[in-house]
């Protein structure tokens, strides 16, 4: 039972397309003026008619955020156990035939990784790999989870997508949060990226989160890599996601990730360069899932820069990595395996966390407890 | 003099230290609430778990504020995790008293009936001091009585939305009906509103997201206290009753004098 992906596999893309094109200013004024807004009000606020109106869209973001968040911003930081990658996705540094070179953490090597993110003040976790279901499967999670559990409050997994089974195993060890992004919710550009390996499997992947929300995870993270593909189309179908799974999966929490490709070895910029995303057009992206979902989290990672991190909040951003490392064993010494992406925001964790002080926003660095299971 | 639990309070104004933009502001706008009773989430209080020991500038700030902690459960969504946080907040902070909040409801944060009807029985045998945030359901507001629970704290509108007291009708019958204190929780945006459900005989209301959301929480914070002072004052001087129509003397009030 998949309700959540059947419903977006009903969607026609590109009607979704034509009616978002055809917004219009007055469009976008109603749907500023609604006290509650529906998916083509979000469509309204991400079309071309809004781009005048982001000044106002940030300033209804901002009063949103501080309604339910307050002063306050999330601080996570992901931890790579492994680069190992057995996918061809033409955009990625972990790609498989990247001549690059793999690892994958051990134990000890997981241990001095821990030990160096909590002396940066972290008690929430993400776990990133790259998807290799062999060596770096469930037995190996199951195993670093449990460890990892010892000493954060709260962790969250950016792996391979997995069935409802090995979620539920995965809950029982103390995984709090998944992260599984669609990359582009358009089948037919998904299979132009998606050369080789599992991930090729559109349908699988979509309906991970209707496995996350049956495994009753307490977060589940969502997003589109904003310009593989028309970012504001996969946007609505973002937001439409995140709005069937709160109907079906009610138990759950949801976050919302604004990943946008920037240069990494390997990676056909030509074949991107045409659905770009500009940074005013990421604040209205993000301004307009914020007037769509107030109680949504919404975040931020390193690749975006200094300037636009310390502005995040304002815009609705609840969340942010701080001080990441995209390389495996980054934390406790220099490996020479190749990151994922290039960082941009590279100030330590204490450095962000003062910016934001400096801009009234009181870091968070604790928002769980080890015995909350459910 | 407001009494929970055998303890005294002057104010009738309980607040809460989520949202504040820092430590400072948060204790400068408790402060000028003159509130006695603050709220934490356990959740976000930093501790170490081997060393059972606390490293949390909140609970230090107001550990120097000398008012009543009162920890809250928020994040549970099961009775179990609930019941957890309160053993937690007890070993941590050495206090019995405890908010019970479980909210499997992600979105409105709505309190789950069934589990805090379970939990409070079960923290209430085991002697804590139970205050459960719950629906303004005067059939469950009798139940928590009934389990034991030092006050109840029916909300007023969804958590953290200011949208004032929707929930008014209900909020009077579980007033007319407490043997205990009721505490209304959740959703007051308005010092008028805070005044208003004083005056319909609250017998304290706890305030947050309205204080710490404002562009100024500490004067909000004392706009507040104002607020609830008067409404009290209003409750306790016997509010006149509400006439539809002007009452004029009877034409027989001299004959009728005679009988």
């Amino acid at each position: 039972m998949t309700p959540v992906a059947d419903k977006l596999n009903a969607q026609d893309w590109d009607a979704l397309s034509m009616q978002l094109y055809s917004k219009t200013a007055k469009d976008v004024e109603q749907a500023l003026m609604r006290p509650k807004r529906t998916l083509e009000d979000f469509m309204a606020l991400v079309s071309p008619a809004a781009e005048p109106y982001v000044a106002q869209m940030s300033a209804l973001a901002d009063q949103l955020t501080r309604q339910r968040f307050g002063y306050t911003m999330g601080l996570f930081v992901p931890l790579y156990l492994s680069n190992l990658c057995a996918n061809e996705c033409t955009y990625c540094g972990f790609s498989m035939s990247n001549r690059i070179k793999r690892t994958t953490l051990t134990l000890d090597q997981i241990k001095q990784e821990a030990a160096a993110i909590k002396a940066m003040g972290f008690n929430q976790l993400l776990l990133v790999t790259g998807e290799h279901e062999t060596k770096v499967g469930m037995h190996y999670f199951c195993e670093v989870v449990t460890y990892l559990k010892t000493q954060f409050d709260y962790v969250m997994m950016e792996v391979q997508p997995l069935s409802t089974c090995d979620y539920e195993t995965l809950h029982q060890a103390g995984v709090n949060a998944v992260l599984v992004y669609q990359e582009t919710y358009q089948r037919r550009a998904y299979a132009r990226y998606h050369l080789r390996g599992n991930k090729q499997d559109f349908d699988w992947r979509l309906q991970t989160p209707d496995r996350l929300g049956q495994a009753k995870m307490d977060k589940i993270g969502v997003a589109a890599l904003l310009g593989l593909n028309d970012w504001r189309t996969d946007s609505v179908m973002t937001a439409l996601h995140v709005q069937l799974l709160q109907q079906h999966y009610w138990r759950s929490r949801y976050v919302i990730g604004f990943p946008r490709l920037r240069p990494c070895e390997g990676s056909e910029n030509s074949t991107t360069s045409g659905q770009f995303i500009s940074s005013r057009q990421l604040v209205q992206l993000i301004c307009a899932h914020r007037l769509l979902h107030p109680y949504v989290e919404l975040s931020l990672s390193t690749r975006e820069s200094q300037a636009f991190r310390d502005h995040a909040s304002a815009f609705g951003i609840t969340s942010m990595s701080a001080g990441s490392s995209t390389q495996p064993g980054g934390y406790s010494n220099t490996t020479k395996a190749l990151a994922q992406f290039d960082t941009n925001d590279t100030r330590s964790p204490d450095e962000v966390a003062q910016a934001l002080v400096a801009k009234g926003i009181a870091p968070v660095w604790s928002d769980w407890l080890q015995g909350f299971r459910s | 003099m407001l009494n929970i639990a055998e303890t005294q309070f002057s104010s009738r104004l309980f607040t809460g230290t989520g949202k504040f933009a820092n430590t400072h502001i948060m204790q400068q706008a408790i402060g000028a609430s003159r509130s006695q009773m603050v709220t934490l989430a356990m959740k976000r209080v930093e501790h170490h778990d081997e060393l059972k020991k606390i490293k949390d500038n909140t609970v230090e700030a107001l550990r120097a504020l000398d008012v009543q902690l009162l920890p809250n459960t928020s994040g549970a969504k099961t009775a179990e995790e609930a019941v957890y946080a309160a053993h937690l907040s007890q070993e941590l902070l050495g206090t019995p008293w405890v908010k019970l909040e479980i909210h499997p409801d992600t979105r409105y944060l709505l309190p789950d009936p069934i589990e805090t009807l379970k939990a409070a029985t079960q923290l209430v045998a085991e002697g804590f001091v139970v205050l459960p945030y719950c629906h303004a359901d005067p059939v469950l507001c009798k139940r928590l009585e009934e389990a034991g629970c030092a006050a109840v704290m029916p909300l007023a509108a969804p958590i953290g939305s200011n949208r004032g007291l929707l929930t008014r009708e209900f909020l009077q019958i579980i007033i007319e009906q407490a043997h205990i204190p009721v505490v209304v929780d959740a959703g007051i945006g308005k010092p008028s509103e805070a005044t208003a459900i004083m005056e319909m005989g609250a017998d304290a209301v706890l305030i947050n997201s309205a204080i710490a959301s404002a562009s100024n929480p500490c004067a909000m914070a004392g706009a507040f206290a104002q607020a609830v002072e008067t409404g009290r004052i209003a409750y306790e001087s016997g509010l006149g009753r509400i006439h539809f129509n002007a009452l004029p003397t009877s034409p027989a009030d001299t004959f009728l004098e005679q009988l």
